[in-house]
């Protein structure tokens, strides 16, 4: 079912913890909601499952009013999934007795087969239906949790950072698990977290949170290639941002010319240019060099290396640091040259938005780059 | 409410006593020779059995966890094991072993020997939940054994060594079976000397007021000193298994200290019952059915008065912790301080002079159990809500249960084994109750321990002795129960 969320607030004593929020999630989509600690994504959670009421706004489901002001579905009757971040499994029953809970009494053989039926779905082992939360692995017991979310047939299922948790091995296999699911089900998803990967992966659309507003909805690659404003740009994964001048459609800054992709800078004369590391190359033994190396530092499967970028008279010469994959560094050593291109061009912001360029040292600006820049 | 106002049913009759009787009356009561004697044994007897029940309980605890003496696991039980005795029992196992055992020196024997495990539990299950991190960086620092013993592990037992030390001294406050025995008088055994002999007139009321205020007073005095200290774990990470001491020549010294002590505070009292059972009327077990089944009747309705009782006030600090329930807390802390005998006087007096119809009916023994008893099954009830998270009553309400079917399905389940627990500790310390049974319970009832009563203090020993081990007996699973929770609690 489609979840529309209208103009929800919600302040605890007088701290305002979410401001006006509005959100569409469609029937059958996958939707991530991403944000720092404090920002009011779980609080956003909280409201829509029903465990708490929104002082202002509206909050429906398909064709039911949840919530509006005055009036509020009680949370055992919406028709809600939850999947809380640590499981919040029940101990004194069994993983086939957690996911026939919400399943109605005296059910009987109907009752068993849906019980098998999301297991598998889950691919959580048959074998397993017998053991205690305890005897389970934690990724297991967050598979158990959503399959008993799963087992009614909820119009909709909330997962609160189910994944924090897990150790990052686990975490990685228990999420594709968790997807799979969803996809198969058709169930239409909301999904909390603070991991931008996570968020970015999971499926149809993310809305990013801002101290209880939320800043940017839209899909995946759009939030991502289009952040609106800069601190959401470095919110969603390594971003070097850089003083620009915008003119004609292109910036220069300190890696040279480059095309505008997008301008959100309002026309002001200087401007801070974002762009990728992942659009970032290193070229040797090509015209046009403006970059010497700094330092090159192995770091296991990957290589660092920091450069000055705009060496040869840029207006604001800065240190980028990269990370690539060893073969690229090839005789890269302090002191080689070597041209920088950018694959796709760059976001321009308003340069009063430089709070959000990393390290700022003695007019040299450092855009910290953590996805290595492939050839 | 009510019941915290009912909780305090036993301090409002110390005040009510202080207020009727006046100044005027009291002061002659109060100090005169009898009284000052009665001070002297007192003061002594917590001035010496409170830090010996200490070196004994830290000791103990330290010698089985954290050193590499033979056999620790078998100790680690072995002192526990004086739990299961009641102090009377062991009391009557060493006077009528030992006639000559007597004073304040027999005093002192028999109840650190049957007291120290109240600091022994507690001392055990902090150290086992310390990091030994602490220790090793300790041993980094170039501290020795001893050292680290004395400036790293002993500063963190302060809590358990204080907690359990008041309420050793409580116990020996309000303690009157295993010193009558041995004609050792203590505010107590004159209290109800002075019962029997003028019923609940003033000179027991003013010996009461006394009593009271000495436990007021360590309640202070412990609370003072605990101060607002707390202990934390800092930092995260699965704590490594602790580098046990090597005691190397002092081994067989501390082996002989626990055999000795395992011995005196245990062998000897079992052997004593067992004894004495060899000489037994078998006229004396053919009464023993009646005696089993009115003690179950009375343990188990303050059992269930006990759970009852805590339950909200338990629910209230785990849920809402907050002013209210602190406030609410207070009363039941305070009044389950008070020793059983003073009790007992404040329901004698109130029934009386309000609810006659209640004077001696089993009806007032369990409210007397529920009072004294009433912190067990606070604490374990406590720890239980603790454990069940908000979390999972959400999770049941998404899965479609209202909230009360939410609670009935999740919460009480989870709950049954700190109810049962909580109550079979309440059950435990009711079927050895002596005093307030004593004073309170109507003409003609016969538990085990009034029944055991009635013959060790006539020096029918041997007519004792089926009641002696049937109480043992019926101790033993719920002091396994205690040392499980202490086990489990810090892992």
């Amino acid at each position: 079912m489609n979840l529309t969320v209208i103009g929800v607030s919600k302040c605890f004593g007088s701290t305002p913890v979410l401001d006006a929020i509005s959100l569409d999630v469609a029937q059958g989509s996958r939707t991530a909601i991403v944000g720092a600690s404090g920002s009011g994504k779980s609080t956003l959670l909280r409201l829509i499952a029903g465990f708490a009421e929104p002082d202002e706004g509206r909050i429906t489901l398909g064709d039911r009013t949840l919530a509006a002001l005055g009036t509020s579905v009680a949370a055992h009757r919406r028709g809600i999934g939850y999947v809380a971040q640590d499981g919040a499994l029940f101990p004194h029953l069994t993983v086939a007795g957690n996911i026939a809970f919400g399943l109605p009494r005296g059910g009987g053989a109907g009752r068993t087969a849906r019980v098998r039926e999301v297991m598998e779905l889950t691919a959580l082992d048959p074998v397993l239906a017998d053991r205690y939360p305890h005897q389970i692995s934690g990724g297991q017991q967050q598979r158990v949790a959503l399959a008993r979310a799963l087992a009614p047939r909820p119009g909709i299922i909330l997962l609160d950072e189910p994944f924090s948790a897990l150790d990052t091995g686990l975490r990685e296999h228990t999420r594709r698990a968790v997807i799979d699911a969803l996809e198969l089900s058709g169930t239409t998803a909301v999904l909390v977290t603070h991991d931008q990967d996570e968020a970015l992966s999971f499926g149809d659309g993310i809305g990013v949170m801002v101290d209880g507003r939320l800043a940017q909805a839209g899909s995946p690659s759009a939030v991502f290639d289009d952040p609106e404003t800069a601190e959401i740009a470095a919110f969603l994964g390594a971003a070097v941002l850089l003083p620009a001048k915008p003119r004609d459609g292109v910036a220069e800054c300190a890696l040279g010319t480059i095309r505008v992709r997008h301008d959100r800078s309002n026309g002001s004369r200087v401007a801070l240019a974002m762009v990728r590391p992942a659009q970032i190359d290193l070229v040797t033994d090509a015209p046009g060099a403006n970059a010497i190396v700094h330092e090159v530092r192995p770091m296991g499967s990957l290589a660092e290396v920091s450069l000055l970028a705009g060496a040869s008279g840029a207006e604001h010469p800065a240190v980028i640091t990269l990370r690539v994959p060893p073969h690229q560094i090839g005789d890269l050593r302090p002191g080689s040259r070597v041209a920088i291109r950018v694959d796709g061009g760059a976001v321009l912001y308003p340069s009063h938005d430089a709070a959000y360029v990393a390290d700022e040292v003695a007019g040299d600006v450092t855009g910290d780059a953590t996805q290595p820049a492939v050839a | 409410m009510v019941l915290a106002v009912g909780m305090l049913i036993p301090v409002g009759y110390v005040v009510a006593t202080v207020l009727e009787l006046g100044w005027d009356a009291l002061a002659p009561l109060i100090f005169r020779p009898r009284v000052g004697e009665l001070l002297v044994n007192t003061v002594l007897l917590l001035v010496l059995g409170v830090p010996t029940t200490i070196v004994l309980g830290v000791g103990g605890a330290w010698l089985v966890e954290r050193t590499d003496l033979p056999g620790r696991r078998y100790f680690s039980v072995l002192l526990v094991a004086p739990l299961a005795i009641p102090a009377f029992v062991s009391s009557y196992g060493w006077a009528s072993a030992i006639p000559s055992i007597q004073g304040l020196w027999g005093g002192l024997l028999v109840a650190t020997l049957a007291y120290y495990p109240l600091v022994y539990l507690p001392a055990l299950a902090t150290m086992r939940g310390l990091d030994p991190a602490l220790e090793e960086s300790a041993r980094s620092l170039g501290l020795g054994s001893w050292a680290v013993f004395g400036r790293v592990i002993l500063p963190q037992l302060r809590l358990a060594i204080l907690g359990g030390g008041l309420i050793v001294a409580l116990h020996l406050l309000a303690e009157y079976g295993a010193f009558a025995f041995i004609r050792f008088d203590t505010f107590t055994t004159a209290i109800v000397v002075a019962y029997q002999s003028t019923f609940a007139g003033s000179s027991a009321a003013a010996l009461g007021v006394v009593l009271a205020t000495l436990c007021l007073v360590l309640l202070v005095i412990e609370a003072g000193a605990r101060g607002r200290h707390r202990y934390a774990r800092v930092g995260s990470g699965s704590p490594q298994p602790p580098e046990l001491t090597k005691l190397g020549r002092a081994k067989p010294i501390a082996l002989a200290a626990l055999v000795v002590l395992g011995v005196a505070a245990t062998i000897v009292p079992l052997v004593s019952v067992v004894r004495w059972l060899g000489a037994s009327d078998a006229g004396v077990f053919a009464e023993m059915p009646a005696a089993l089944l009115q003690t179950l009747l009375l343990a188990g309705g303050g059992a269930i008065g006990a759970v009852v009782v805590a339950f909200p006030v338990a629910w209230l600090s785990g849920r809402y912790p907050g002013r209210l329930s602190k406030w609410l807390e207070g009363p039941y802390y305070v009044a389950s301080s008070l020793p059983a005998i003073i009790v007992a006087l404040a329901l004698v007096t109130v029934t009386l002079r309000l609810v006659p119809g209640l004077y001696q009916t089993p009806a007032t023994v369990i409210a007397a159990y529920v009072i004294v008893f009433l912190p067990r099954a606070l604490v374990s009830l406590r720890a239980g809500i603790a454990q069940v998270p908000e979390s999972l009553e959400e999770a049941a309400r998404s899965l479609g249960s209202s909230p009360i079917v939410a609670r009935s399905r999740v919460t009480v389940p989870l709950l049954v084994p700190a109810i049962a627990a909580g109550g079979a500790l309440v059950a435990l310390g009711a079927a050895n109750e002596l005093t307030a049974t004593l004073l309170l319970a109507p003409t003609g009832t016969r538990t085990l321990a009034t029944q055991f009563w009635s013959a060790a203090s006539s020096i029918d020993y041997p007519g004792a002795a089926p009641y002696a081990l049937l109480l043992i007996l019926l101790s033993i699973p719920a002091v396994a129960l205690m040392f499980t929770q202490t086990r489990g609690r810090a892992r």
